[in-house]
């Protein structure tokens, strides 16, 4: 099978006073195309590390990141990134923050604006279009910023804990809508969680990482159809494997997998 | 801004006390125009002096374009510089640091010795009281772009730092710029007067208030040049409140308003 993403042997190794220390070590994932992949993992673990490393933002001390067969050497609009943080350009409404890659790229006016105007009704912002973002809800940020990822049509999605501040009900609506768009889209989303209801929710495979060094403990499929129901019996189970998994972590080792 | 008459007209009355005030303890109190000339007699002054009064304001104006476009010119450049690099801000912050402090018109001399007795020499005073404003102002700016905005724009291609300078840095830090100018030509005006007034210059507001009208202690002349100071100082910044803070940050009223 050919793989959209794959991340070989990739080691991330920082300095501090006492030395060299492993950030990550050693991580290998591939991930297929059209893939919900969700990284899961306690706080230090280096999940944010490994996906800043797929979007070119840090550079890896060793190993390879290969997308759509070409290795990944530094940031560019193939790979979309949403942060945790609301990172929409203040000076810019709506229209211009989604038109913001596509202006970079050097597209005409009329094309980007058509462009941005469909992604913008595919988050259903459709009216939104002049608003500042500090008119915007945080929920409402969060969806420009993902219209805005996906404007310049990235082969792959990168989300570092893109609903972490949003409010459980808005979060809940925004995990849907995200479902919902992925269909559409059909993308493959590289999604960074601590929440494993989330993960459970939203994934076709989660991946487990442990904390100091970050390494990949295993990978869960979650076989469950959509849509599902975040209380049935089927979520729940997956929920507890992936409590166990993580509760194992805090008191073990690493394992290589 | 829209405020109820009552509201928008409430500034008027202290003015109208002041000026009462200041009308009554001329006349019946002090009762001494050398010490303190009428309003009234202020008022006719600068009617009488209505033809050379212009010319000096225009000759003052002149000194002051001068000496704000080269502190522009030198600022900006500069500013962005030091605030999107920290070596070129380590490298020049201490030689900015040490200049900073020397009065304005502590470079008279050198301005007399260096430009005679043109315009330049005044505007180069003015150049120096608004240089540092502008300058450190707008280097706090760029410094200060939130680094998550930076990482947006690199995923979204813009690479370069010229383009990350261009599409990020620029727009954030344009707020910071206007603060800093607006800062710059209250001190530039400052600059004005005393520069001429200190014998850079052979006319000008500041020149015929202290050269000539002091001199001969006409002060009802003294003191309607003041005012004149005062009101050209108060309509340029409104002027630049309107033309430029209102009409350029909208964006920024969620921000700052």
């Amino acid at each position: 099978m050919n793989h959209k993403l794959e991340i070989r042997n990739l080691t991330k190794m920082f300095s501090t006073e006492e030395g060299e220390m492993a950030a990550l070590e050693d991580i290998s994932i591939e991930v297929t195309p059209a893939e919900f992949l969700c990284i899961i993992g306690p706080s230090g673990c280096g999940k944010t590390t490994l996906l800043r490393m797929v979007a070119g933002l840090d550079h890896p001390s060793s190993g390879k990141i290969i997308l759509d067969g070409k290795e990944v050497k530094r940031p560019s609009p193939d790979r979309g990134m949403v942060f945790q943080e609301f990172s929409l350009f203040p000076w810019r409404t709506v229209l211009k923050n989604v038109e913001f890659g596509l202006e970079i790229k050097g597209v005409g006016d009329k094309a980007r604006r058509e462009i941005a105007e469909k992604y913008i009704e595919l988050v259903g912002l459709q009216g939104f279009e002049n608003h500042y973002p500090y008119e915007l809800s945080g929920g409402m940020k969060q969806r420009v910023a993902i219209a805005r990822a996906l404007a310049t049509e990235p082969a792959i999605l990168l989300m570092d804990e893109p609903f972490g501040s949003v409010d459980a009900q808005t979060r809940n609506i925004l995990q849907e809508e995200l479902l919902r768009i992925w269909k559409r889209t059909e993308k493959t989303i590289l999604f960074v969680t601590h929440s494993v209801d989330e993960a459970v929710y939203l994934a076709d495979r989660v991946a487990v990482m442990s904390s100091r060094p970050g390494c990949l403990v295993k990978c869960l499929d979650i076989d469950i159809p959509r849509p599902r129901k975040r209380t049935s019996v089927e979520v729940n189970e997956f929920r507890e494997k992936l409590l166990m998994l993580l509760s194992l972590e805090r008191s073990k080792a690493c394992i290589s997998v | 801004m829209k405020l109820p008459t009552k509201e928008k007209w409430l500034w008027l009355v202290p003015l109208i006390a002041v000026l009462l005030l200041w009308e009554f303890t001329a006349g019946y109190v002090i009762k001494n125009p050398l010490m303190l000339p009428r309003f009234s007699a202020v008022i006719f002054s600068i009617y009488a002096l209505r033809n050379v009064l212009i010319a000096d304001t225009l000759i003052s104006l002149l000194h002051f374009g001068i000496g704000l476009a080269l502190a522009f010119a030198a600022a900006i450049p500069l500013a962005i510089g030091m605030g999107w690099s920290r070596n070129i801000f380590k490298a020049i912050d201490p030689i900015i640091e040490i200049l900073r402090p020397i009065p304005p018109l502590a470079w008279i001399p050198i301005a007399m010795i260096w430009f005679h007795l043109t315009h330049y020499a005044a505007g180069f005073i003015i150049f120096i009281g608004a240089f540092f404003p502008i300058l450190i102002d707008s280097y706090t700016g760029f410094r200060d772009v939130p680094k998550v905005l930076v990482e947006t724009g690199k995923v979204l291609g813009c690479i370069s730092d010229k383009k990350q300078i261009k599409y990020i840095a620029f727009p954030y830090a344009l707020p910071s710029i206007a603060t800093g100018t607006r800062v710059g030509m209250g001190v530039g005006w400052m600059c004005v007067v005393a520069a001429e007034m200190f014998g850079v210059s052979d006319s000008g507001l500041g020149y015929r208030l202290f050269q000539k009208f002091y001199f001969l202690h006409q002060m009802d002349y003294v003191v309607a040049y003041m005012l004149v100071l005062g009101l050209v100082a108060l309509c340029l910044d409104r002027l630049f409140r309107h033309f430029v803070e209102d009409k350029l940050f909208k964006w920024k009223k969620g921000i700052v308003k």
